[in-house]
């Protein structure tokens, strides 16, 4: 089974990380094949920034895929680029504080949190990927909640102030996942 | 079994130079390939080796020429138009005979080009990297693991032949991560005995008479000789070809595909094979010196034909195919350039439309 999953948001929304963050836990904590490919304009902050992750437990071929089970939008223009390339039956996963726009797709899975606002009431306006990250494994368990919490301890072990925070985000973010699943 | 470690294609090229010994690396800063110097930055003061930012590919390729001739094991990279200000330096090593390894992250072009990722220097890769007819390992990793084996496996052939080998790889495995395994690091007493096998050459210094030189060739009739040693060792090469045959032995259609390229033509072939279609791929590792033999042993009977699969427009390993099969069967091609990536739609399109012709 080959999982594609493409995320998109502005530059500094935590994309990459986010991508990141499935991946390298992935690849520490199971014996699954994982990919990660940065995608990302000249801006560094407010320019777009997407990436791929690819994890199967077969070989991966492209890390790269326009035809992708889930979609992760963090922001309205990456909901308009990329809509379409969501495979019938495949999962929207959107931040909701800022992507308001309607969805003209009937035919994908529309999972929402306001994550933009859910940081900002945690008083942690860096956590939205963290907590988006937490609706993506709640609602789809591409990978065992555990193998993320591993993932975001390693993350920050030279930071360990930072490890309660971000887990508790994930968490959240895990919830909202689990309660809106069919 | 090892640890796994999630690397980027780049760093994991760096630390993997690092542990085969590398202890000198000169480069200049060109996308995609910056995270290869900025890790050896980083690395080199660790283990007491040398990193040096010149101030221009020219400056950087002559620093990498310099370095081996002291018998220092030492590396660079640069990305296609950054790689063809190195024609001049790498030719100087090959004629010189020393052992340098570079990495070509390829990028588009021709002239500056995109700065993201194609497969637009193979020939220049494979047949002429420089003046004067010289030739070398061309090594074309198609996963990032791949990437730490075959930069490492460079210093051992490059030490071998005392020639330049290259590393051409492209933007999209650079910039990617996978899980690796890395290799065990190169003890001190390991680069000290590379340096020693290197010595009766090394230019070490005026000091106690141990001076030598290493000329770019010889000076008059002595570039000949120098040429037909050269040439010999070339011929020992046949040892060297690399190639993967992933389920040819019943294919009717064979995909042609070198890196990047061939991992994405794997999926396809899974994807036919799944459909009862028998596709199979042939993938050149060594596209220096190229697998001919894998080609040129078909079965035309069977093989019906081939889709050369390269980011490359127009395409180039297909000169190589071509050589091999002499028209044997039909050869179509599935091609993006610029800066755009082959997806396994588009390939399986391109598959599509071949077994439409010749099925």
């Amino acid at each position: 089974m080959e999982r594609n999953i493409m995320m998109a948001g502005f530059g500094g929304q935590g994309v990459m990380t986010m991508g990141k963050l499935l991946a390298e836990a992935t690849c520490d904590a199971t014996d699954l094949k994982v990919s990660f490919f940065p995608s990302y304009g000249a801006a560094m902050r407010g320019g777009t920034a997407n990436c791929f992750v690819v994890i199967s437990d077969d070989e991966i071929g492209a890390p790269v895929c326009y035809n992708v089970e889930d979609l992760i939008v963090m922001n309205g223009p990456s909901l308009h680029a990329f809509l379409k390339n969501v495979k019938p039956g495949g999962n929207l996963f959107i931040n909701s504080t800022i992507v308001t726009d309607p969805i003209d797709r009937d035919d994908v899975n529309v999972i929402s949190a306001p994550v933009t606002q859910m940081a900002l009431d945690m008083g942690n306006d860096r956590a939205l990927n963290v907590i988006m990250l937490g609706v993506y494994v709640g609602y789809t368990d591409a990978v065992p909640e555990e193998v993320i919490i591993k993932g975001i301890e390693h993350k920050f072990e030279n930071k360990p102030k930072l490890i309660p925070p971000n887990v508790d985000a994930f968490k959240k973010g895990i919830e909202i996942g689990r309660a809106q699943k069919k | 079994m090892a640890e796994r470690v999630f690397m980027k294609g780049c760093e994991a090229i760096a630390e993997a130079g690092v542990r085969a010994g590398c202890r000198f690396f000169a480069g200049y800063p060109i996308t995609p390939q910056n995270e290869i110097p900025e890790y050896f930055a980083r690395r080199m003061p660790e283990v007491g080796g040398v990193f040096v930012q010149g101030e221009s590919e020219v400056a950087s390729v002559n620093m990498l020429y310099g370095a081996a001739a002291t018998g220092t094991p030492a590396m660079s990279s640069s990305s296609s138009c950054g790689i063809s200000l190195y024609s001049e330096g790498v030719s100087y090593c090959a004629s010189a005979r020393l052992p340098v390894v570079y990495v070509n992250v390829q990028r588009g072009g021709p002239g500056i080009g995109a700065i993201q990722p194609a497969q637009q220097d193979y020939l220049q890769a494979t047949k002429a990297s420089g003046n004067g007819g010289f030739r070398m390992i061309v090594l074309a990793p198609a996963t990032v693991q791949e990437c730490v084996d075959m930069v490492y496996e460079a210093f051992e052939l490059a030490q071998r032949d005392n020639n330049p080998v290259l590393v051409l790889t492209d933007g999209v495995i650079g910039t990617m991560m996978e899980p690796v395994v890395l290799p065990p690091m190169k003890t001190d007493e390991d680069i000290k005995a590379m340096k020693a096998k290197f010595a009766d050459k090394a230019c070490t210094g005026h000091e106690p008479c141990k001076q030598h030189f290493c000329f770019p060739g010889s000076v008059g009739t002595g570039q000949e000789i120098a040429n037909k040693e050269a040439e010999k060792m070339y011929a020992t090469w046949d040892k060297d070809v690399r190639v993967e045959k992933y389920l040819t032995d019943d294919a009717e259609i064979i995909f042609a595909a070198y890196g990047i390229s061939a991992r994405i033509s794997r999926a396809v072939v899974k994807q036919l094979r799944a459909e009862g279609i028998k596709a199979g791929m042939i993938r050149p590792i060594t596209v220096s010196p190229f697998p001919y033999e894998a080609f040129s042993s078909l079965d035309f009977n069977q093989v019906k034909g081939i889709l050369d699969v390269e980011m490359s427009i127009p395409a180039q390993m297909r000169w190589d195919i071509d050589h091999a099969v002499q028209g044997r069967c039909p050869i179509n091609e599935c091609r993006r350039s610029g800066g755009q990536l082959l997806t396994n739609d588009q390939v399986l399109e391109g598959a599509r439309q071949l077994i439409k012709e010749v099925l």
